[in-house]
């Protein structure tokens, strides 16, 4: 069991990196994005490309970092990948989601469109990559180091919780103390007074999206660094990803990653009296629950 | 035989558009006229296939017992297999809308996304209660005996139709009442509708209900029309999204539109598949992924360009209204 | 010297116009009210000054720059501050936040403007560091004013500030409101508490059913009996 809740906080911390930027998208934009979970299937293929592809390609060595799975291919594509599915996502939004705020249609339509966008991405991956299963290093080793209480974890799961240590920081000084920052909290308030105050809300989204992007992006990385790779990654992901936000409160960042860790704990667990296959319905069931006793979430947020 | 092959392949286009046809009118109910954002619908796709599927086949006996499995079997006809799906998805309707109807519209949605999901599991895991993932097989079909089977088509087409029409004028019918009025002024404005939060909740309730119904017999009428099926039929993209797109092509709030939206879409869909077929050999695998791209593409023109569809709301219904 | 005038304004939401032809005048240090009964048109005159509405008839002249049709995140570069009478803070932010905010087209150093609002507003100094959620409505008020402030506006526009306030906070936020205009800051005042507020005003529009019926100094409305007896109350 307690090994159970570890994996589950490995699991956890990567739906936290999705469930945090969907619920700052969620907070300033007010509309479910669906395609939150594909652009975590799009940083885990464009990674893949960068390691498998381009990179041995360019000659960059393919020897690992000490008990590590990956090396210096990973390590440059990390940041690349991020940055690209920041690209994508703003560029979703240019060109769907923006002439549908202008036209002032409803967060309905809104939602519609992200799943359009979501079936585009993940479409996309189909048709580059097929519907295999994919690692990024096949047929490596991956041996685990054994903890008291029975726990065995590996390496890279211990690298996986420190780099989405490191990113949370990162976001919480971006949030806390640059003027960008506090400008995003400002317009997920209340964008009207932030509008009145000067403040270029269209600039605001922009980095929104690229933020909320660039985190999923790395979970999806994550995630295939962890487990493995599919097409339809992302869309198992959703499920988990709206219960941790709406567990959260709506544009609570902190809610999120608590959420996030709660459905990663909560699924993982499961899988000691259910399939694991029922995992989706897992975070499905613990969503309900919290919808029928605290729409609002347990940390409070945007009204339900 | 060309041209009776050609014409047999038509019927066969019209018959899954005329089924897909049904499950646009649901759900232009709950869209259309209420504003309710099912994206679940695969989810009562499959309940209703599966309820009718057992509720008109026979508990298997003997040798079939020990490879098929099924929760129960009542050897019914058709028409009450029909009625059981609408019921079991009006139930499975009321349990998702009880707790979400209240809340935020997109969470509705989301809840939605989960129920199908999780049918869709529960289908392919539990081998105790339909088969598990090699589904079911050898539904019986309305009035078989009466051709040869490879004529059968020409039977099921009418069938399909006539329920299609059947759905159609009810709902025209009932969309002009003035519960139809009500859930249309739910839909433009909840507060303007000066209406208590309680009867808000009622009203979209019936809608939610009524819908899912109608798809329910959608489902039902792909069972017995395939005669086999199984989990994985009834996926996001083949069991909702499709079908979302069918009723925004030809226009939400229009009945006559959802059914144009079906056909055209299909249209597009099997068109999309000749085109595809041209292919190079090692590309002929991700064709489907191809098709739904185009799909998807298709869908978000119509949001950002024509958002009314094809045919547009009606304008007919408002002005009696006035 | 003049430093704003609207133009025979009609203006309203989407097709329906609440405003008709409605022209005032704001100089030099000058505090104008504008007051008026219930849905007089009084909000929707100051959102459609600052931009946010826009009039389909009419101009607006900022210092004598025409500024009809600009969008509120260019008007408030141009000096025009303007406070919403409802959800007019950022709650989640810290009151030092809140007025960051107010400074955020700001590229230079704005210490010293930080400095000068705390001066009108010492009780904000002393919790800058906390959630404006957590304050009362006085304090919300202060806070909205403050940030309004920041940008060091050559005219602001104050929706309602005492709407919602106890009597004894309503008085202190006029004080307020006398100090910032000694600052230099010419003050346009949308009030339902009209004889408060003409009480220093130095001249005041009078609002009925989107038109304007009656303009004059402060103190001759307050003493004019007919138009006390029509729109204030008696």
């Amino acid at each position: 069991m307690a090994e159970l809740i570890v994996y589950g906080i490995v699991l956890g911390s990567i739906i936290a990196l999705g469930a945090i930027g969907l619920t700052l998208v969620y907070g300033i934009l007010r509309f479910a994005n669906f395609a939150h979970g594909d652009l975590m299937t799009a940083g885990a293929f464009i990674a893949f490309f960068l390691v498998t592809g381009l990179f041995p390609w360019l000659g960059i060595p393919d020897t690992t970092f000490g008990s590590l799975s990956f090396g210096w291919r990973m390590a440059l594509a990390f940041p690349i990948a991020m940055a690209c599915v920041a690209v994508v996502s703003i560029l979703l939004d240019r060109i769907l989601y923006r002439p549908l705020r202008l036209k002032r249609s409803g967060s309905v339509i809104l939602a519609m469109s992200a799943l359009g966008a979501s079936f585009i991405i993940r479409m996309i991956v189909l048709i580059l990559w097929g519907a295999d299963y994919r690692l990024y290093r096949p047929g490596v080793l991956r041996p685990a180091i054994q903890l008291p209480l029975e726990i065995k974890i590996r390496p890279d799961q211990i690298f996986l919780l420190l780099v989405v240590l490191t990113l949370v920081i990162l976001l919480y000084l971006f949030l806390q103390r640059t003027k960008m920052g506090k400008a995003m909290r400002a317009t997920s308030d209340n964008m009207e007074l932030a509008r009145v105050s000067g403040i270029d809300t269209e600039r605001v989204i922009i980095w929104t999206w690229g933020i909320g992007g660039a985190l999923a992006g790395a979970g999806g990385i994550l995630y295939g660094i962890d487990v493995q790779l599919h097409g339809g990654m992302g869309w198992n992901f959703l499920l988990p990803l709206f219960a941790a936000t709406i567990l959260g409160g709506i544009g609570n960042m902190y809610g999120a990653l608590i959420g996030g860790l709660v459905m990663g704990v909560a699924q993982q667990v499961s899988t000691a009296y259910l399939l694991p296959t029922y995992k989706p319905a897992v975070a499905f069931i613990v969503m309900i629950v919290i919808l029928l006793v605290r729409p609002q979430g347990i940390f409070g947020g945007r009204r339900a | 035989m060309e041209i009776e092959g050609i014409i047999a392949y038509l019927v066969s286009l019209a018959i899954m558009a005329g089924i897909y046809a049904v499950f646009a009118l649901g759900l232009n109910i709950q869209w259309g006229y209420t504003g309710l954002f099912n994206i679940g619908i695969a989810g009562f796709f499959c309940i209703g296939a599966y309820t009718s599927a057992m509720i008109t086949t026979p508990m298997p006996t003997g040798v079939y017992a020990q490879y098929v499995r099924q929760i129960f079997g009542l050897n019914l006809p058709f028409i009450l297999g029909i009625l059981g799906a609408a019921l079991a998805c009006g139930f499975i309707a009321f349990l998702i809308g009880y707790p979400t109807l209240r809340l935020r519209e997109d969470y509705l949605a989301i809840a939605t996304i989960g129920i199908a999901e999780t049918f869709r599991l529960v289908f392919n895991n539990e081998h105790w209660l339909a088969n598990g993932p090699r589904g079911l097989m050898g539904l019986p079909q309305p009035l078989q005996g009466l051709v040869d089977p490879r004529h059968y088509n020409y039977i099921y087409l009418p069938i399909v139709l006539a329920v299609m029409v059947v759905i159609y004028l009810s709902i025209e019918r009932v969309i002009r009442s003035p519960w139809g009025r009500v859930l249309r002024a739910i839909r433009e404005d909840e507060v303007a509708s000066a209406m208590s939060g309680k009867d808000i909740f009622r009203f979209k309730m019936q809608s939610l209900i009524f819908g899912s119904m109608i798809m329910g017999v959608g489902g039902a009428l792909y069972a017995h029309y395939t005669k086999a099926i199984s989990p994985d039929v009834f996926t996001p993209l083949y069991g909702t999204f499709i079908i979302w797109v069918m009723l925004m092509a030809g226009g939400s709030g229009n009945n006559k539109g959802a059914i144009l939206g079906a056909f055209v879409v299909w249209g597009i869909w099997i068109g999309a598949k000749f085109l595809t077929d041209f292919l190079p050999y090692t590309l002929k695998a991700r064709a489907p992924y191809i098709r739904f791209l185009i799909i998807f593409i298709l869908l978000e023109i119509i949001l950002i360009h024509r958002p009314q569809g094809l045919m547009g709301e009606e304008k007919r219904i408002s002005k009696m209204i006035d | 010297m003049r430093v704003l005038e609207a133009r025979n304004l009609t203006s309203g939401y989407g097709e329906t116009d609440i405003l008709h032809d409605v022209s005032i005048k704001l100089d030099e240090k000058e505090i104008v009210s504008i007051i008026g009964p219930n849905g007089a048109g009084k909000s929707t005159l100051l959102k459609t000054i600052f931009g946010i509405l826009r009039p389909s008839q009419g101009v607006i002249e900022l210092q004598g720059e025409e500024i009809t049709g600009l969008s509120p995140d260019k008007i408030v570069r141009k000096g025009m501050s303007y406070v919403p009478q409802v959800d007019n803070v950022f709650p989640s932010l810290t009151i030092q936040e809140n007025l960051e905010m107010g400074a955020f087209v700001r590229t230079d150093d704005y210490r010293d403007r930080l400095q000068e609002v705390y001066a009108l507003f010492p009780l904000l100094k002393e919790r800058r560091n906390q959630k404006v959620g957590s304050l009362s409505g006085g304090q919300r008020q202060m806070v909205a004013m403050g940030r309004a402030l920041m940008l060091d506006p050559k005219v602001l526009l104050l929706d309602e500030p005492s709407a919602s306030l106890a009597p004894l906070l309503v008085e202190m936020i006029f004080e307020k409101i006398v100090d910032i205009n000694k600052t230099g800051v010419a003050i346009v005042v949308v009030e339902q508490n009209a004889r408060e507020t003409l009480k220093i005003s130095d001249r005041g529009y009078v609002l009925a059913m989107g038109r304007k019926v009656f303009e004059d100094t402060g103190k001759a409305i307050l003493e004019n009996k007919e138009v006390g007896k029509l729109y204030l109350g008696g």
